[in-house]
């Protein structure tokens, strides 16, 4: 119990130390983690709609595409983020002996808290755009979770991995940046040939993006089950392979983090 | 077992492994994997067998050269480091001092960097909030506190940093040495902060250089040399012990490079020392010899423990004696008595011969002769000037 403890005052702290080290000396403050995306989304949202005429045949487009956008911007922030996290906190890695898995979780709360402000842009979108809300949005909890546990399993991986291999972050610079494209994040999933949709949900980021729109926003939304043709176990794949990975590499991050001490 | 053991290390060791070209990159990995030169490691055993036993309340000295393992033994027992072989069972709240304000940050005000280091010492912000003041007050800061630390001179950032360190609250706590640097006002208060403490019955593991402070704080202490426990037992054979490892080591110093402690033009040179030793008198014999004609020579003398300390010294010129002019070839003899009120141990003497400007240096002799002290009993100090107790 007070092993908890000590974590948990350690990694307010850390969160609020980050917080005010990221945003000071700017004069928007923190209002820039909220703009920025939302900046992105305007940009987005005019080549897609207004040039590309992409999202023609989706109802309330915007919303589907902020929702995206939003979520795939907490990935990157809580993955980007943690690259080099381990490496970052070597001062007190060197000096005190706490759990390490506190700085990967200081990453995803920043995330968390970005994610959840940036969602009241979402609601007041989803107001104005008079989508209709049912009980499904409850569903939203669980997808909600599986998108924190996918962007665990990649901040373990990479934390660890950068410990060993600087190459990590800019392999994973790119890496993002080609996901983003692979992901339907801007597109819908109708735009493309079927057997390529068929390959592409099967990636759990991509699961949750589509099945979260199709709870919240509409159901005419592509999802894993409406594409592999209502086959509920066709789930079984994303979440089967979280899982799994979320696993192995919070194995990995554990056995490692041991000599973190020594390696940073 | 026994109940009151807190710390416990069974049969401890720790290699690192250094790679001669750490292979930082992916591609390093693939480069090393066909070049067969770079692909050595070097294993270094930076602990070896270590065992020993603390108990609750004990103040418990690691003493060591640089590079012994002290360090990296502290480390294992704060649990940052694994031990490679061995067990180590610690019982109760430990807290760390490997450094004086750990996670400061320079970019934060001084008083977030006092929730920080809180957190770090495992306080909460509502437990921080409540001795705010008294550490703020402590630290005579008060008027710094909304700005960022980097303003801070070195001075305040330690005051602040030891003022969040004594309120740790710790069953165990591991101090590394880096505690007792500072000016002497810093000391001060360390060596206060010591007392209360062992006034408290805290177990303190305590790593240090300075034998004096380990004699006087702690009950029990443990050389390690070599990277081994070479000894545990009783604070001062231990730190006679360290403090004879110098000895040794100086002693064939001396026989390889006597010039670098040997130094001046030889005008006048010293051409035999003598240490007499009696009970209550010691006599230092200096025999100086004259290569050249020279005035008004000066003669010194100075006295320093196995430490190295300054104990004592003196030069005709300060006792106001105006020695000859002395012709080529001559030998004089200059005596310095003075009264025996070392404690037990083993001196060095060093001799300078001077010319009257005090300055320009014909013979220096760091070491030139050693004084052995013995009155057969033991003192945590330099000078012994024997007692006199009186009850009234």
């Amino acid at each position: 119990m007070r092993r908890y403890r000590y974590s948990l005052i350690l990694l307010r702290e850390l969160v609020r130390t980050d917080f005010k080290i990221r945003y000071q000396n700017s004069f928007l403050g923190y209002v820039w983690s909220l703009l920025r995306p939302l900046l992105l989304f305007v940009i987005l949202y005019l080549v897609f709609t207004k040039f590309l005429k992409v999202g023609d045949n989706v109802p309330h487009y915007p919303v589907y595409l902020l929702l995206g956008l939003l979520f795939w911007n907490f990935f990157v922030e809580v993955t980007s983020g943690s690259v080099t996290a381990i490496v970052g906190k070597g001062d007190l890695i060197r000096k005190i002996n706490f759990p390490k898995y506190i700085i990967i979780l200081s990453s995803l709360c920043s995330g968390l808290i970005n994610l959840s402000l940036t969602s009241v842009v979402i609601v007041i979108f989803m107001i104005v755009g008079h989508v209709p809300v049912s009980w499904q949005a409850l569903l939203l909890i669980p997808l909600v979770l599986e998108l924190i546990v996918i962007a665990l399993t990649m901040a373990f991986f990479l934390s660890t991995a950068f410990v060993r291999f600087r190459d990590v972050s800019y392999i994973w610079e790119v890496t993002i940046q080609a996901a983003f494209y692979a992901t339907p994040i801007l597109y819908p999933l109708s735009r493309i040939p079927h057997s390529f949709a068929k390959f592409l949900i099967l990636n759990p980021f991509a699961q949750v993006i589509q099945d979260s729109r199709y709870v919240l926003i509409t159901h005419s939304t592509e999802t894993i089950s409406t594409i592999y043709g209502g086959d509920r176990w066709i789930w079984a794949i994303p979440i089967g392979l979280t899982c799994v990975l979320a696993v192995i590499t919070s194995t990995y991050f554990r056995r490692r983090s041991k000599s973190f001490a020594e390696e940073v | 077992m026994e109940d009151d053991v807190v710390i416990k290390v069974e049969n401890v060791y720790k290699d690192f492994i250094l790679p001669h070209q750490r292979a930082g990159t992916v591609k390093g990995v693939f480069t090393s994997m066909f070049s067969k030169a770079t692909r050595k490691n070097e294993t270094l055993h930076a602990l070896k067998d270590i065992s020993f036993e603390i108990k609750k309340g004990e103040f418990f000295g690691i003493v060591g050269r640089n590079g012994s393992g002290k360090s990296t033994l502290l480390k294992i027992l704060a649990g940052i480091y694994q031990p490679t072989k061995g067990k180590i069972s610690t019982y109760g709240k430990l807290v760390p001092f490997i450094e004086l304000g750990v996670g400061f940050n320079p970019e934060l005000s001084g008083r977030d960097n006092v929730y920080l280091n809180g957190a770090v010492l495992g306080f909460s912000k509502k437990e921080v909030g409540a001795m705010y003041e008294d550490i703020v007050s402590f630290a005579e800061l008060s008027r710094f506190m909304d700005q960022k630390l980097k303003n801070y001179s070195s001075g305040m950032q330690v005051r602040l940093a030891f003022s969040m360190a004594v309120r740790a609250n710790a069953d165990i706590l591991l101090i590394d040495e880096v505690l007792a640097v500072g000016d002497a006002n810093f000391q001060r208060k360390c060596f206060k902060y010591f007392k209360t403490l062992k006034r408290n019955k805290k177990t303190v593991v305590f790593v240090s250089h300075d034998m004096s402070a380990v004699r006087e704080y702690c009950d029990r202490a443990m050389l390690i040399e070599d990277n081994m426990a070479i000894e545990i037992g009783p604070t001062d054979k231990i730190a006679q012990k360290y403090l004879r490892l110098f000895m040794e080591d100086n002693v064939s110093e001396n026989d390889k490079d006597q010039a670098k402690d040997r130094w001046g033009d030889q005008a006048i040179s010293v051409d035999n020392v003598e240490a007499q030793v009696a009970d209550n008198l010691i006599n230092i014999k200096v025999k100086v010899k004259c290569n050249k004609d020279f005035q008004r020579p000066i003669v010194g003398f100075r006295i320093r423990d196995a430490a190295g300390l300054e104990v004592t010294g003196s030069n005709t010129k300060q006792e106001k004696l105006v020695l000859p002019d002395l012709t080529k070839g001559k030998i004089i003899t200059v005596n310095w008595q003075l009264p025996n009120i070392l404690s037990d141990g083993e001196y060095d003497v060093d001799i300078a011969l001077q010319y009257p400007d005090e300055v320009t240096v014909a013979d220096w002799w760091d070491g030139a002769t050693k004084l052995v002290i013995k009155k057969n009993r033991r003192l945590p100090y330099s000078i012994d000037p024997g007692f006199k107790v009186v009850v009234d």
